[in-house]
């Protein structure tokens, strides 16, 4: 699949750019919203409550970074595609030689890179509060990578498949939104009961939360291997989707 | 047509949207060069036709080519000869309008493009405006700025579809001489608008549409030659009617002015003959040359002129 040459530099580009110029709502309202959730479940919870040996207020950082990670590029490529559908600059894009290859790189791209840089900023404003830092780095990169470049490729099919607005709010408070929360964000699913812990087993975000969170302490639910085992199939089967469902121009080319 | 090489091809278009057929076996060759006008009332399939050659809606039957490439087969190579100034007025409100020039010329693989893009700008009278954000620009400044994103690539045909829909006389001269000019320079022009006198001044051919479907096809001045006639307006003196042997040629009555159809020049003395043999005095006249919205009307049966 050759995307070199077919426009995808300058679409993936041009929806940097257009997060960026409205970067309060994009980068700094969700920045805000993560610290607001940890400065009340820390005054909550805190006293002396712990999970994995590690106090509670330091176990929820990195579910609130990749919580945001993720719910970000989920944003950004479903509310990039619906606004230039209901404007009609989706023409823009659709009337030069981009391959559709190009056209889901550069969206899952823009919407992965919007979601880590989300996170990064949840992570440094959380840092004076609680001091967090990941004990293997390449873990949280590498899940933190893959769960935004799912959640974007989740938007751009969100994105094209919303005729208006209420449809993707839909899609995000009845899909995203459980999936997010109920993934161990701010619990360990060994808490939960036995049915639960095995519900929680089906939501691929779990394993997101799940191996971003071992890249901090080293401690998990599940092997990390695991998670990167189904968070990479779950990659590889919603890009696959979306490529085809882009290739037959699925509600984007009549 | 013209020999010429064929710049645009639709060979037997067939496109339906469930029940309603919306292009129903359009053939047309347009040649590299040629001005040419489509024509036709609303929901006739000209923009259907347009969508299907960008690439926008895909054909059910038939074939389209650009300069010889499918834009099924071979769409990178057909869109990149395509230049298209859509009928919405669409913009992205993110960038300036220097910035969304650059994006599109990015997406056609153009990198440094500035020279070309800022010459442009300058034809287009948007050079003071290169930096200003695309939600402050008016109406047809935006319009404009569409013109400018179609033709970022200098592709070497050019799609304008109602392009002066909404847009102030001197816009629209400024734009003429500009698409003229690109014409002059061997860009192949197709063109849809409502303007008659638009296509009948600008375009050397013309298919006309209705139903999905080419009613008439043929350069401008076979066309006027073909479905239009003069019309001689009568201001009959007062209390003058028109006699009964010229009311089946009037085409129209506004108070004592009366409109006749002429279908040819020589017409003219048997006209003259009957009014002296009637009687009637006339107090003015005057004889109005052949234009396309006669044809179109005559052709399309949009409206029918009542006496």
């Amino acid at each position: 699949m050759n995307i070199g040459g077919s426009g995808f530099a300058a679409l993936f580009y041009k929806e940097l750019l257009r997060f960026w110029r409205v970067a309060f709502q994009t980068v700094a309202a969700p920045v805000l919203t993560a610290l607001l959730y940890l400065l009340i479940f820390s005054h909550v919870l805190e006293a002396d409550r712990q999970v994995y040996g590690v106090p509670y207020t330091s176990f929820l950082v990195p579910g609130l970074v990749m919580m945001a990670v993720l719910q970000n590029a989920f944003a950004n490529s479903s509310s990039s595609l619906i606004q230039s559908k209901v404007t009609g600059s989706i023409l823009f894009v659709l009337l030069p030689p981009i391959s559709y290859a190009a056209f889901f790189w550069a969206f899952v791209a823009a919407a992965a890179i919007r979601g880590l840089v989300v996170g990064l900023g949840v992570w440094l404003v959380t840092l004076p509060f609680v001091p967090v830092a990941p004990l293997q780095p390449w873990w949280v990169l590498l899940f933190a990578l893959l769960g935004g470049a799912i959640l974007g490729a989740l938007g751009v099919i969100a994105g094209i498949w919303a005729d208006k607005f209420d449809q993707l709010a839909a899609f995000q408070n009845f899909l995203v939104l459980p999936l997010t929360m109920l993934s161990g964000v701010f619990y360990s699913i060994h808490s939960l009961p036995t049915f639960w812990q095995a519900v929680s087993h089906y939501n691929p975000v779990f394993y997101m939360i799940d191996g971003f969170r071992h890249g901090f302490f080293g401690i998990s639910d599940v092997a990390p291997e695991q998670s990167l085992a189904v968070v990479a199939a779950c990659f590889a089967g919603l890009a696959l989707l979306t490529l085809a469902l882009l290739k037959r121009g699925w509600k984007l080319r009549t | 047509m013209p020999a010429m090489r064929v710049a645009v091809s639709f060979a037997g278009v067939l496109k339906r949207f469930g029940a309603f057929t919306a292009l129903d076996g359009v053939s047309l060759d347009i040649g590299e060069g040629e001005f040419f006008g489509l024509l036709g009332p609303n929901g006739a399939g000209k923009t259907t036709l347009i969508s299907c050659l960008a690439g926008l809606a895909r054909v059910d039957q038939g074939s389209i080519a650009v300069l010889g490439h499918d834009v099924v087969r071979d769409y990178r190579t057909a869109r990149r000869l395509l230049g298209i100034v859509p009928q919405e007025l669409v913009f992205d409100p993110f960038f300036t309008v220097r910035e969304t020039l650059r994006i599109q010329s990015a997406y056609f693989g153009l990198r440094r493009n500035d020279d070309w893009i800022d010459e442009i700008l300058h034809n287009l009278d948007l050079t003071d405006k290169a930096d200003s954000n695309m939600r402050r620009l008016s109406g047809g400044m935006k319009r404009r700025v569409l013109v400018a994103q179609a033709l970022v690539h200098r592709p070497p045909v050019i799609v304008l579809d109602e392009p002066t829909a909404g847009v102030d006389v001197e816009l629209r001269q400024g734009l003429w001489r500009f698409i003229r000019r690109l014409n002059q320079d061997g860009h192949t022009i197709i063109l849809t608008t409502h303007y008659l006198e638009e296509a009948e001044t600008l375009c050397q051919r013309i298919a006309l549409m209705k139903r999905g479907r080419i009613l008439a096809l043929d350069s401008t001045a076979n066309l006027l030659a073909r479905f239009s006639g003069h019309a001689l307006v009568l201001q009959l003196a007062e209390g003058q009617c028109l006699p009964e042997a010229l009311r089946s040629c009037c085409r129209a009555v506004r108070g004592r002015e009366v409109e006749l159809a002429l279908e040819r020049l020589d017409a003219l003395e048997g006209v003259l003959a009957i009014l002296r043999q009637a009687g009637v005095t006339v107090a003015d006249l005057r004889l109005q040359p052949p234009d396309l919205e006669d044809v179109f009307m005559r052709i399309v049966g949009v409206a029918e002129a009542t006496p």
